[in-house]
This record gives structure tokens, C-alpha cells and sequence, in this order.
């Protein structure tokens, strides 16, 4: 009988195999209902006052996305005057810019003017120094290392933003509803979770995905910009405007990219209707 | 090796002779994927996908040699020079763009393979090798996407890294050594960016030469086919050109609309944002997923919770591993002698909770854990492993197959030959419509 058992086994490994993986998983079944049961479901106010982004609309959006020059310009001058006090753009240079419609001289003056200088060395001393921004530079860091950022920040680091708008979620209306989402805690959420009040130093804004944030509103009165087009500067139009461009410096090839794609479907689509007419030709009479 | 009428290859120039006299290369493919390679007539759609999957690997190949020019191997500079390709490097968005979403074209194409293969019986009996090389080749390309993921260095190459390594360091003592080993530190840096760099180089000329193994133990017996009957004349084949070159051309149209679309219009859909942001070994995302391709099987890993005789953690590497290395005993768990599901109504209803199953999989292994998706997941992975190593064993020897026609050409006139499984749900299974 034992032998019977023994053999039976060894020539079905499989179903011991299966029995141990089955036997393991019904153990963690069981393990999750009892928890389920008996513990209370974890509710967080992350969980329940987080929001998705809200829509910016932009140009950019959508399979045939394009750039509006203009608007881009704006966000630029919005990421100059405001976030570049803080926020670097490291993998920039400043002749990229003529993509948005500035001409060499005008990159030269932005480059000149820039208020941080490229790291150097002194030609007569070798020790370290700073000289002027040329067109062919990257964007400089705004400060050394992590640990001035830090210390200038609250212990926080202000992320560098060429990529920001591919490395969220819906990267251009997040950044947007990011700016315009700043807000006193509702008291709802103080009522449901004390212990959840924003930490002083920090800013509530319920498009952060733990809700308080170290950067304070950035954005807060028309007009802190002036715009040379002439647009008003509004928080929402500059909160657009600097998400616009920002979609830009993360993929300033969006525009060449969905040309080319129009293209090459265009292409394939001829390619696959004559492949479809040669096969079909081929086959004919052949009952298959 | 073929069947005796298949055609001879006699070339005519003098100069197509004097080669053939001294290279019969141009015979060897003649034979192989030419007019001397005769294949059953009534392959369906489903049939394309192994050139397809050749399509994709030569697609990697050469957008990776070209990638490989512009990438740089080093921690520090990777992430950048990666961003380098993407900005400054003339068409250097597309071949980088081509890449990444070459690597999810390759798996949607193989991942249909397998279930094509799997649906009709492919793996049986006088194909298991051609099965066998297929599962070599499927494990050699997750690890060269998993390597190559890892090489632009963002948060989740460098996290993903730290995690899948990690899963060598639950093996029972020599854990940890072997993870130290593999990685060539304590923590994925400069010498695992490296090796996996080389290897990620590497192993895509592996892959190659595999699939002419499979390709040549694939022409002893000759392709299958929906019916999963054998051919048993001249009348049940075509040449493999005109006929199927012409049939995977248009296929190939419709792979390359597909994979423009991804490149050009969707470019990071199947990626993740993480990974734009460089890696940190100091700040864990929130949320640390491998490539959609791998969620299945990450489902599994996370499925098993409890501690029974081994710890949690190795049960769910055991599983995770042995949820594709099972797929090597697949020829000899299904004990039934007909291939095609078509003709096998009990089977192919387990085998449509299978595909839902592993869909959800899939999604679970994607999804935030909570008591729910873990509890869904632990269902999910017991059905996965109850399906190849209790139900088909079981099934297969014990359930009533349909009649099988006589011959391919038999059910070609009854215009059932080239059934797919989309059909046998529509109108019942070929025979049964009798």
C-alpha cells in the first residue's frame, strides 16, 4: 500500500508540486480574509483628499499635439523670474531656446544676463570661479550640491525641472494643477484626521500626492510677471503657461515626432494595402 | 528533414551555381524559409506571429547596436547620456523611442506566439523540442529586457534592479552571496550597470542563435496548424513562398502600424514615470512595478503572504520562477494525443479562464496592494498553478475530444481548416457544427 502511494506520487510529481504551491496560497487566502475581517480597513487622508490633475488644456495635448511659440515664451519668462530661483534646468542649453523662436542675439542677452554664472577656473590662479553664460552652456545648477539645497530649503531639494513633465502622471497638468492647487486644509479632513495637519514649514495642496509640500505657492498675484506679448498674467495663465514650457524641455521633439508620425502611417497604411492586394492576388483559387 | 515533394533548390545562373557549388547558403534558405519549405494551407492569422517575433528581435538588434553607440555604461553619466540621445543626437527620440517600445512589440508578439502554441498543441508530439527552445528563448529575452531596463538608470532601472536581485538572496544560506555575487557589490552600482550592459549586449545573439534552433528542430516534423492534424499529402501544403512570405508581409504592415503608433504618438505609455527621474539609492518610489510585460509573474511573487515550512518570500520566488519553468513540462503534463483546442471543448473552456487569468495577473500585479487585490491575486496564482500541474494532467486523460477530420484538406472543403479560436466561440467547435 505504501509502495502503491510512494509510486503514484513519484509519477504524478506534478500534482505534489501543485499541492505545495496550492497548499502555500490557501494559507495566505486564509491569512488575508481573517485581516479582512478582523482588521479595520486602513483609511488615510492621502487616500481620500488626493486629487487627480485637473486638465490644463494644452496645445501640446493630444496625438497631433503641437507648440504654441508664444505661450511658450511665456512659460519661459515665468520659469526665469520665478522658478528658476530655485528649480535648475540642467539638461537645457541656452541655445535651445531659439526652438522657441528667440533669435541668436536674443539667446546671447538671455545667456549674458543670467543671474547665475557658469562654474570656471580662474586662468591665472586655477582656483575655482564663475564667468559669464555662454549660448552653448547648459542652464547652471542653482546650487552646488543637495546639501546647499538643503540648507537653503527647509531641508527639502528643488527637483531640477527639464524632465518633470515625463516623470509624473499626466506630467503637464499635473505641474498645472500643482500651481493652481494650493489650499487651506478643509476642515473635514482635520475633523476625519487630526493628526494629519499640515506640518509648519509645509503647504497644503491637494494635488500632492502627500499632500503638503515644501515649495510655497509659487504663483500667487496677477501680474508678477509681465508679459511682453501683452497677455494678462493671471496665476491660471501663468501656471499654463510654465507647464507649456516645461512639456517643451522634457520633449522638445513633440513636434518633429508627430509630423513624422503622420507620415510614416500615411506610409505603412499604402505598404499594408498593397501587401494586403499581393497576398490576397497570391492566394486566389487556393482554398485554404 | 521536409516532406518529399517539397521543391528543389536549382539554381540557374552560372554564377547562383558556382556558389551553390561552394556555399549552399542561398539552398539553406531556400529550404528553410523559401519555396522549398512546404507548410500546411490552412494556417490562420495566428500563424504570422513567429515571423513577427523575428521581425521585433532584428528591430531591437539594430536600434540597439545603434543606441549602443551614443550610451554610456557609468553610473554617473548614464541617465544623462541617455537624455543625450533623446535631444541632441540627430533621430536619436526615434531609435531610442523605437527601442523601448520594440521591447513591448517583441512581447505582445511572443506572448501571442505562446498562447497560439498553447491553444493548439503546438508543444506536442514531434514538436516538443521546437516547444522547449521556445521557452529557452522566452527566458533569455526577460532577462535581456530586464537588463535593459536598467540601463538608463532612472529610479525604477535602479529599484527594479535592487528588487530583482534581491530575489536571489531568499534562496535558503547562500542568499545573500549569490546576490552580492550577481550584482558585484551590495547594492546595484557601477559594476552591475556594467556586466548588465554586456550581458544586455550579449544575449540578443543568443537569442538569434536559439531561434535557428528552433526553426530547424521546427522543419523536421513541419509547421502545425488550427486543425492539429498532421499533413498527409502533397494537397494539405502550400510553399512557404509565395504564399506565406506574401501572408506575413501583410502582417508585418500591420505589426509596423501598430509599433509607429506606440513610437510616434505614445511614446511613454507602456513605461513609467519613474524613470525619467535619475536613480537614487536614497529615495524609494512609493510604488516599485517592473515593465507591464513581467506583472503576471510579479502578481505571483507578491501572492504568497505565509510562512509554511519556507518563508513567504521564497515561496513567492519558487513560484514566480516556477510559473515559467513549468511551461517546460507542458508537452508531457497534457496527456491528450489531439493538439488542436478546436476539437477539445472541456480543455479549451479551462484553457479561456487561463487567458482571463493571467490577464488579471497582469493587472493585480500593477495594481497598489490592498486586502482586496492581494486576496484576488492569491486566487489568481492558485488557478495559474491548479491549471498546468492538476487540471490539464487530469483533463487531458479523462475528457471526450471531437472527431478530428481525416486531413487538413478534408476540413479545408468543409471550410473549417484554418478555424480560429474567435470562430469555435462564435459558431461551437468545427466538428461540432457536424
Amino acid at each position: 500500500m505504501l509502495s502503491f502511494a510512494t509510486r503514484f506520487l513519484a509519477r504524478n510529481l506534478n500534482l505534489v508540486i501543485g499541492a505545495g504551491f496550492l497548499f502555500a496560497l490557501l494559507l495566505g487566502i486564509v491569512s488575508t480574509v481573517t485581516g479582512m475581517v478582523t482588521e479595520a480597513p486602513v483609511k488615510s487622508a492621502e487616500h481620500e483628499f488626493h486629487l487627480k490633475p485637473r486638465d490644463a488644456g494644452l496645445q501640446s495635448a493630444g496625438l497631433f499635439g503641437t507648440f504654441d511659440k508664444q505661450q511658450l515664451q511665456r512659460g519661459f519668462q515665468v520659469y526665469k523670474e520665478v522658478c528658476s530661483a530655485c528649480h535648475s534646468l540642467r539638461l537645457l542649453s541656452f541655445r535651445d531656446l531659439e526652438k522657441l523662436g528667440y533669435d541668436e542675439g536674443q539667446v546671447k542677452t538671455i545667456a549674458t544676463d543670467w543671474q547665475i554664472e557658469q562654474p570656471s577656473v580662474n586662468p591665472d590662479t586655477g582656483e575655482p570661479a564663475t564667468r559669464k553664460n555662454l549660448p552653448s552652456d547648459r542652464f547652471p545648477l542653482v546650487f552646488a550640491n543637495d546639501v546647499a539645497a538643503r540648507a537653503a530649503n527647509n531641508n527639502a531639494v528643488p527637483p531640477d525641472l527639464s524632465l518633470m513633465t515625463k516623470a509624473r502622471d499626466d506630467g503637464p497638468d499635473y505641474i498645472y494643477s500643482l500651481l493652481t492647487g494650493y489650499s487651506p486644509q478643509p476642515a473635514e479632513l482635520l475633523r476625519e484626521f487630526p493628526a494629519a495637519k499640515t506640518p509648519t514649514g509645509l503647504h497644503f495642496n491637494r494635488y500632492f500626492a502627500t499632500l503638503n509640500l515644501a515649495m510655497a505657492p509659487p504663483l500667487t498675484a496677477t501680474d508678477q510677471v509681465q508679459y511682453q506679448d501683452g497677455t494678462r498674467a493671471t496665476v491660471d495663465q501663468m501656471a499654463k503657461d510654465v507647464s507649456a514650457f516645461l512639456t517643451w524641455t522634457a520633449e522638445p521633439n513633440l513636434e518633429t515626432r508627430h509630423a513624422a508620425g503622420a507620415a510614416v502611417l500615411i506610409f505603412l497604411l499604402i505598404f499594408t494595402g498593397l501587401a494586403w492586394g499581393a497576398y490576397r492576388n497570391i492566394w486566389r483559387g487556393i482554398k485554404h | 528533414m521536409s516532406f518529399p515533394w517539397a521543391k528543389h533548390y536549382a539554381p540557374k545562373h552560372p554564377l547562383t551555381q558556382w556558389i551553390d557549388a561552394r556555399l549552399p547558403l542561398p539552398r539553406l534558405a531556400y529550404n528553410a524559409i523559401g519555396a522549398g519549405y512546404p507548410v500546411p494551407r490552412n494556417l490562420n492569422y495566428f500563424w504570422n506571429f513567429g515571423v513577427l517575433a523575428g521581425a521585433a528581435l532584428a528591430v531591437q538588434i539594430i536600434t540597439g547596436i545603434v543606441l549602443a553607440m551614443h550610451y554610456a555604461a557609468n553610473g554617473m553619466v548614464a541617465f544623462d547620456s541617455v537624455e543625450r540621445i533623446m535631444r541632441d543626437v540627430p533621430s536619436g527620440w526615434f531609435l531610442r523611442y523605437a527601442h523601448a517600445n520594440g521591447a513591448s512589440m517583441f512581447f505582445i508578439v511572443v506572448y501571442t506566439h505562446i498562447a497560439r502554441g498553447i491553444y493548439y498543441g503546438s508543444y506536442k508530439a514531434p514538436r516538443e523540442m521546437v516547444w522547449l527552445l521556445g521557452v529557452v528563448i522566452f527566458l533569455l529575452m526577460m532577462a535581456t529586457a530586464f537588463m535593459g531596463y536598467v540601463l538608463p538608470w532612472g529610479q525604477m532601472s535602479f529599484w527594479g534592479a535592487q528588487v530583482i536581485t534581491g530575489f536571489f538572496s531568499a534562496l535558503p544560506g547562500v542568499g545573500e552571496t549569490v546576490r552580492i555575487w550577481l550584482l558585484g557589490g551590495y547594492a546595484p552600482d557601477n559594476a552591475a550597470l556594467n556586466r548588465f550592459f554586456s550581458l544586455h549586449y550579449l544575449l540578443p545573439f543568443v537569442i538569434a542563435g536559439v531561434i535557428i534552433l528552433h526553426i530547424w528542430a521546427l522543419h523536421i516534423p513541419g509547421s502545425n496548424n488550427p486543425t492539429g492534424v498532421e499533413v498527409t499529402g502533397e494537397q494539405d501544403t502550400v510553399p512557404f513562398h509565395p504564399y506565406y512570405t506574401a501572408k506575413d508581409g501583410f502582417g508585418l504592415g500591420i505589426f509596423l502600424i501598430v509599433f509607429a503608433s506606440l513610437i510616434f504618438f505614445a511614446p511613454n505609455l507602456l513605461g513609467h514615470p519613474d524613470n525619467y527621474i535619475p536613480a537614487n539609492p536614497l529615495s524609494t518610489p512609493a510604488h516599485i512595478v517592473p515593465e507591464w510585460y513581467f506583472l503576471p509573474f510579479y502578481a505571483i511573487l507578491k501572492a504568497f503572504t505565509v510562512d509554511f515550512i519556507f518563508p513567504a518570500k521564497l515561496w513567492g520566488v519558487l513560484a514566480m520562477f516556477g510559473s515559467i519553468l513549468l511551461l517546460f513540462f507542458l508537452p508531457w503534463l497534457d496527456k491528450s494525443p489531439v493538439k488542436s483546442s478546436n476539437y477539445r471543448p472541456t480543455y479549451r473552456m479551462w484553457l479561456i479562464v487561463l487567458l482571463i487569468d493571467v490577464l488579471v495577473l497582469g493587472y493585480l500585479g500593477g495594481a497598489e496592494a490592498t486586502p482586496i487585490t492581494v486576496l484576488l491575486s492569491q486566487i489568481a496564482a492558485a488557478y495559474y498553478f491548479a491549471h498546468f500541474l492538476v487540471i490539464l494532467p487530469i483533463v487531458s486523460a479523462m475528457e471526450r475530444p471531437r472527431p478530428l477530420p481525416n486531413s487538413i484538406t478534408e476540413a479545408v472543403l468543409k471550410n473549417e481548416g484554418g478555424t480560429s479560436p474567435m470562430q469555435t466561440a462564435a459558431h461551437g467547435s468545427p466538428a461540432a457544427a457536424e
